[in-house]
């Protein structure tokens, strides 16, 4: 197993969008490498003629009714929100900009 | 009446059906003895005093107006935290979600109503689902009732625990990769792991989908098998659920007959790793089916040496995928959002103070396995051995009924013991994973104790042939609890209110 790099657990850790310390990055840097040492025997086993399964069950275009139903009400939807504004969730900036 | 704690729920069942009993003296017994045992054993994270009474009232007044009523009615359950239930604090386990109280139920929870079963409150868990022993909650761990400086198993040790220690006679669970089984085999109760697509997944916190499955937990074999019909069925809120009857699981459980029956063990998970307590056990109980008129024969699954790799690829590739929405900006936990800050920002700075470190390592392996580059040696690779592993069970049900191996390689260890390890931690999963990769159906249920600590025994049947755990599993208890003059738990240490404190 190849060395697992600080700079590319902060990748990793940037394309989750999780902030990590230094100390955390460098501790993970390690775990990571114990881990994938651990379970890169995969490869071992998956010869090229295996069919990947993704799910255990083979069920395709599931649908049910188009039926009007109850749903939430805004407040009841909004209820757990951070922060809210005219029966809407309010978010930081979303773009670049100044604030 | 504090003697009703240690009454199974089939036996409640009866008493409440003739009036011996009412719904509200049943659920204030356990309510008492989670106010007695619960500082020293932490089983729940919340306790719905009030609304258990409310709901225990309701079924006293159907059954005084002569309302028919299912057998669970009255019967008191303790819920996996990782389940929704409306206005009800519901946290998994995590920080990100301290304070939430969801607008909606799960779909279970909802059956659970509708059967009159009274919600004792929430039970405390691994963060999201994550771990083999509770020491990942946010809130601190669950001890085991058997001995208070051991792990109660994971991720639903609280539920397992709040059997263990008479809070509750029947508990729901989640199985991702043992997460029913592993706690049961631990604190000496049972746990079905249903088949995958059996129980709605609708209001259950998502870890990995394809894995995660909701199933009952109790004392005894009948009382999972009462729980597993009202919970089991078809919804068309999940997706993944199957569109077919309920096995006839509670009949199963009355017949207990494995005569003819053909039991295979499997040879892969057995032998090195696994204490001599837990393997003397499991040769007992095989020795009892055996003597009921069970064949017992030798089976090899040799791609299971694969399943616990494969689960640390898909599950945490999963998971990186479902955790993303816990993003700061609909629900939970909000932070540095002072008007400075993109909403990137704030999603970072939330999600590294919300989650607890296993979460953190899984959501970044995940990652990892998942990118560009790494994609196809890792989750491709893992999934192909998915495949392999379910043609071997698929191989081994032509040949036998269940199939059967210890639930874990130990007993409960120490607290601490692997918290610095997550190897180490791991491997507790490894005869219970196989089972999760291939959607099928599972118990565990126990089998004795070694050194004083419950030892738990396998019982794996085909996908949607779940009755057959329940004509296994009650055959061997019947034999187990005449020798010990009762259930395991029967033997548990009677915890009083100075215990731990």
């Amino acid at each position: 197993m190849s060395r697992i790099s600080n700079e590319e657990v902060a990748r990793i850790a940037h394309l989750a969008r999780l902030e990590l310390s230094a100390t955390e990055i460098a501790e993970l840097a390690g775990e990571m490498e114990a881990i994938l040492g651990a379970v890169a025997r995969v490869q071992e086993a998956a010869k090229s003629d295996v069919v990947p399964t993704s799910h255990p069950l083979a069920l395709v275009n599931v649908t049910r009714p188009d039926v009007v139903r109850p749903s939430l009400t805004p407040e009841s939807a909004l209820s757990g929100a951070p922060a809210s504004e005219e029966d809407r969730f309010r978010v930081p900036q979303i773009l670049g900009e100044e604030a | 009446m504090s003697e009703l704690i240690y009454k199974s729920a089939a036996q409640l069942s009866e008493s409440l059906a003739k009036k011996e009993v009412s719904a509200r003296e049943v659920t204030q017994a356990h309510l008492d003895q989670i106010t007695k045992v619960d500082k020293a054993v932490h089983a729940f994270l919340f306790v719905d005093t009030e609304g258990a009474l409310a709901q225990a009232d309701q079924v006293d007044a159907a059954r005084a107006k002569g309302e028919t009523l299912g057998p669970l009615a009255g019967v008191p359950l303790a819920l996996k935290d990782i389940l929704a239930q409306e206005g009800i604090p519901t946290t998994c386990g995590s920080k990100i979600l301290e304070g939430w109280r969801p607008p909606y139920s799960a779909t279970v929870v909802k059956k659970l109503r509708a059967a009159g079963v009274v919600i004792l409150g929430k039970t405390n868990m691994d963060e999201f689902a994550m771990g083999s022993s509770t020491e990942n909650s946010a809130f601190g761990t669950t001890q085991n009732p058997w001995d208070l400086t051991r792990i109660p198993g994971g991720s639903g040790g609280g539920s397992a625990a709040a059997l263990a220690a008479f809070e509750a006679p029947l508990a729901i669970g989640s199985d991702t990769g043992g997460s029913i089984r592993q706690p049961a085999a631990v604190t000496g109760t049972v746990g079905v792991k249903p088949t995958y697509g059996g129980v709605s997944r609708y209001g259950v916190i998502a870890y990995s989908s394809s894995l995660d499955q909701v199933g009952p937990c109790a004392r005894t074999v009948l009382d999972t098998a009462l729980l597993h019909e009202v919970i089991a069925g078809h919804d068309d809120y999940d997706a993944t659920s199957i569109n077919a009857p309920t096995p006839p699981v509670v009949a199963a459980a009355k017949r207990a007959d494995v005569k003819g029956m053909k039991i295979g063990v499997i040879k892969e998970l057995s032998g090195d790793g696994y204490e001599s307590g837990v393997s003397e056990r499991f040769e007992e109980s095989l020795e009892i089916l055996r003597s009921q008129g069970a064949t017992i024969e030798m089976v090899s699954c040799p791609n299971f040496d694969y399943g616990l790799a494969a689960y640390y690829l898909i599950a945490p590739s999963e998971a990186s995928s479902n955790l993303a929405r816990f993003d700061a900006m609909r629900y939970g936990l909000r932070v540095g959002d002072d008007g400075s800050r993109s909403a990137e920002e704030v999603m970072s700075m939330t999600r590294a103070a919300g989650f607890g470190r296993e979460v953190k390592r899984r959501i970044v392996l995940g990652t990892y396995a998942l990118s560009a580059g790494y994609y196809d040696a890792y989750y491709g690779s893992a999934q192909k051995v998915r495949t392999l592993i379910t043609q071997d069970f698929a191989k081994a049900f032509s040949s036998v009924d269940v199939l059967v191996s210890p639930t874990t390689p130990t007993v409960a260890f120490l607290i601490g013991a692997k918290s610095n390890d997550p190897v180490a931690m791991y491997l507790s999963d490894v005869a219970t994973i196989p089972v999760n990769l291939a959607g099928v159906a599972a118990m565990s249920l126990p089998a004795g104790l070694s050194e004083g600590l419950p030892v738990g025994f396998q019982i794996i049947a085909p996908a949607m042939k779940d009755d057959r755990l329940y004509q296994v599993g009650a055959a061997l208890e019947r034999e187990l609890a005449a020798k010990w003059g009762g259930v395991l738990t029967t033997k548990a240490p009677k915890l009083n209110s100075s215990a731990g404190a």
